[in-house]
């Protein structure tokens, strides 16, 4: 389990970390063929919705679903539409959600780290009980505590604010767990003995000595309380009235749950440039840190 | 085991126990206070309570959980996650542990393709997967519309009473399956390849060495994922409930015990009702998740 820890990363390159321990294996067609199977089905619903967001409003009714209309190529239109429609509010919500994403996610990765940290380095009282709160809380559906934090913040004054979204994505006991199995991998305690007897106090310790060697395990949580947060639908939904916190979530689904609504009017096709635009950022962010959160995963993942 | 040891780390024992370590651990726990266990204690105060027209708010005992037992609501509503549980985890859990045992065995073509695509339906959001889903789904401009129109057939709607369940849960299963094969494939990378290789020179085939060797090695994986695919079904409430609006008559407000919660205190007002059953939920998931983590700990 001390495999893959990441300090050789800087030294060597990392085609070898990657290397496929069995060269003499043979591929297999079969196998390829099967899992292609699966990315297939992974890729439909995607490929669906990149297609169909170059469509109008008509032509999405009457074309196939998996090819291209006839006629107008409306994906710039329809950007635009998003962008401008109800007066821009699309933009609003996207700001809104970067908004509790750079915070929320931000100030939960930064909170697990140092707990993932102290569980793992320090040795101090009450530390059982932590791990036994910790884990027994996590086992409750987290929506089941939607309602009486529902209750608490609005007696609080903080529902229909961007608090009542930010403080509950604060805490990320996967995350916790993350960082707890990667500190205890990835930083020697001689390093840290070292420091001390430099004279470091603790956080100077953790800022100038913990923190470099524990990136890989930073960006893996920072990306999964990203995903968290920029998806999150149930507690906005029921902490927010007012359409201007809207994060993009809810305000999609708002603009879906209008065609069903008296005179209100169909706007699918903003519906589906919507989604795509949503889903983009996240896509992208996990493709460019591939490298990073699946050497974090790796180095955090359970051992027997 | 499924879950770091308090003592486990080597080099923890030479430590001097101090309260250096709450610096670190402090502010973690103080939020975590605020939005886990300040909600728990409130919501099993509000259990013991009921709100009437006359007389206020009242202590009543256990008057709500007496309700809940007998409640037809809630129970069809329960089996219907539960018959959910037992089919769509199974499901889901097998097809990623093939995922990442295909992945890993070295045999594929284009791994690296496979483990991204595969994955990024996770970081698509469930409104996004279900609207999509949705609309594929749909007999107007969807893809089983197009298939009917096209070929003359007529295929199940697939959001008719009797696939729904089925159609919801093969968009948690799009939406989660690569996750979960993240999750197997991660531990599978960091069993020691010197354990396949001497298995091989004693003559070990394939299916042996997965049986073997591979899945007792990532036992703790499977127990973490069946645990949040436990959790993650019994909160089952963003898909049927943006489905609803394409299948109202289907989807009640009471299809989950989620939906039924929200039913309760944000339409109903019912919030002392609404809180009982939150905490009945959370302590049959509770249950199965030790249950699950006993078994694991002992077998496959």
């Amino acid at each position: 389990m001390t495999t893959a820890v990441q300090p050789s990363r800087r030294t060597r390159p990392s085609v070898i970390a990657h290397k496929p321990y069995r060269r003499s294996k043979r591929r297999s067609k079969t196998l390829t063929l099967l899992t292609s199977l699966v990315a297939i089905y992974s890729l439909i619903p995607l490929a669906w919705l990149v297609i169909n967001a170059t469509k109008t409003q008509q032509g999405l009714q009457s074309s196939f679903g998996l090819w291209f209309a006839n006629g107008k190529f409306a994906l710039f239109d329809n950007i635009r539409d998003t962008f401008t429609y109800q007066d821009g509010v699309f933009l609003r919500w996207f700001a809104n959600t970067v908004l509790y994403v750079v915070v929320g996610a931000g100030g939960a990765t930064f909170l697990a780290t140092l707990a993932g940290y102290g569980l793992a380095k320090f040795n101090f009282p009450g530390k059982r009980a932590v791990f036994a709160t910790v884990i027994g809380a996590v086992a409750v559906p987290g929506t089941a505590l939607a309602v009486p934090t529902f209750l608490m913040f609005s007696k609080m004054g903080l529902t229909n604010t961007p608090w009542s979204v930010i403080i509950p994505s604060l805490i990320s006991p996967f995350g916790l767990y993350l960082m707890w199995t990667f500190s205890a991998q990835a930083i020697p305690d001689e390093m840290l003995e070292a420091a001390r007897i430099d004279g470091a106090g603790e956080f100077r310790t953790f800022f100038r000595v913990s923190v470099p060697l524990l990136g890989p395990g930073i960006v893996t949580v920072l990306l999964f309380t990203m995903v968290a947060t920029w998806n999150n639908y149930f507690l906005p939904l029921i902490m927010l009235k007012d359409p201007n916190w809207y994060p993009l979530t809810i305000g999609i689904n708002s603009w879906n749950d209008q065609a069903a609504t008296v005179d209100g009017q169909a706007v699918f096709n903003l519906v589906i440039t919507g989604s795509l635009l949503t889903i983009l950022p996240l896509l992208a962010a996990f493709l460019f840190l591939q490298r990073y959160w699946q050497s974090g995963l790796a180095a955090g993942s359970v051992k027997e | 085991m499924a879950l770091p040891q308090v003592a486990a780390p080597p080099g923890v024992r030479r430590r001097r126990r101090s309260w250096k370590g709450w610096q670190f651990v402090g502010p973690f726990m103080l939020v975590f206070a605020l939005v886990f266990l300040a909600p728990i204690a409130y919501s099993i105060y509000l259990s013991l309570y009921k709100n009437r027209l006359i007389g206020g708010n009242s202590f009543v005992g256990l008057d709500n959980y007496r309700q809940a037992l007998h409640d037809s609501q809630f129970w069809s509503a329960f089996g219907r996650v539960a018959l959910f549980l037992a089919v769509q985890v199974p499901i889901m859990l097998v097809l990623a542990l093939l995922v990442a045992l295909a992945i890993d065995s070295g045999r594929l073509h284009g791994k690296a393709f496979f483990r991204v695509t595969i994955f990024l339906p996770y970081a698509v959001p469930a409104v996004v997967a279900t609207l999509m889903w949705g609309f594929m789904y749909g007999s107007q401009f969807g893809l089983v519309g197009n298939i009917n129109d096209a070929l003359h057939t007529s295929l199940p709607d697939p959001l008719g009473s009797r696939l729904l369940l089925a159609s919801i849960g093969n968009i948690v299963t799009w939406e989660f399956v690569g996750y979960n094969m993240l999750i197997f494939y991660s531990a599978l990378r960091v069993v020691p390849t010197s354990l396949y290789e001497s298995a091989e020179i004693d003559g070990a085939g394939q299916f042996r060495i997965v049986r073997a060797i591979k899945l007792p090695a990532i036992r703790g994986a499977l127990v973490i994922a069946t645990i949040f695919s436990v959790i993650g079904s019994f909160q089952l409430f963003n898909e049927p409930a943006i489905l609803r609006p394409l299948a109202r008559n289907v989807i009640t407000t009471g299809y989950t015990p989620n939906m039924y919660a929200y039913s309760l205190s944000f339409s109903g007002q019912q919030y002392n009702y609404a809180a009982t059953v939150a905490i009945i939920m959370g302590v049959i998931t509770m249950v199965i998740a030790y249950v699950v983590q006993l078994r694991g700990a002992r077998e496959i």
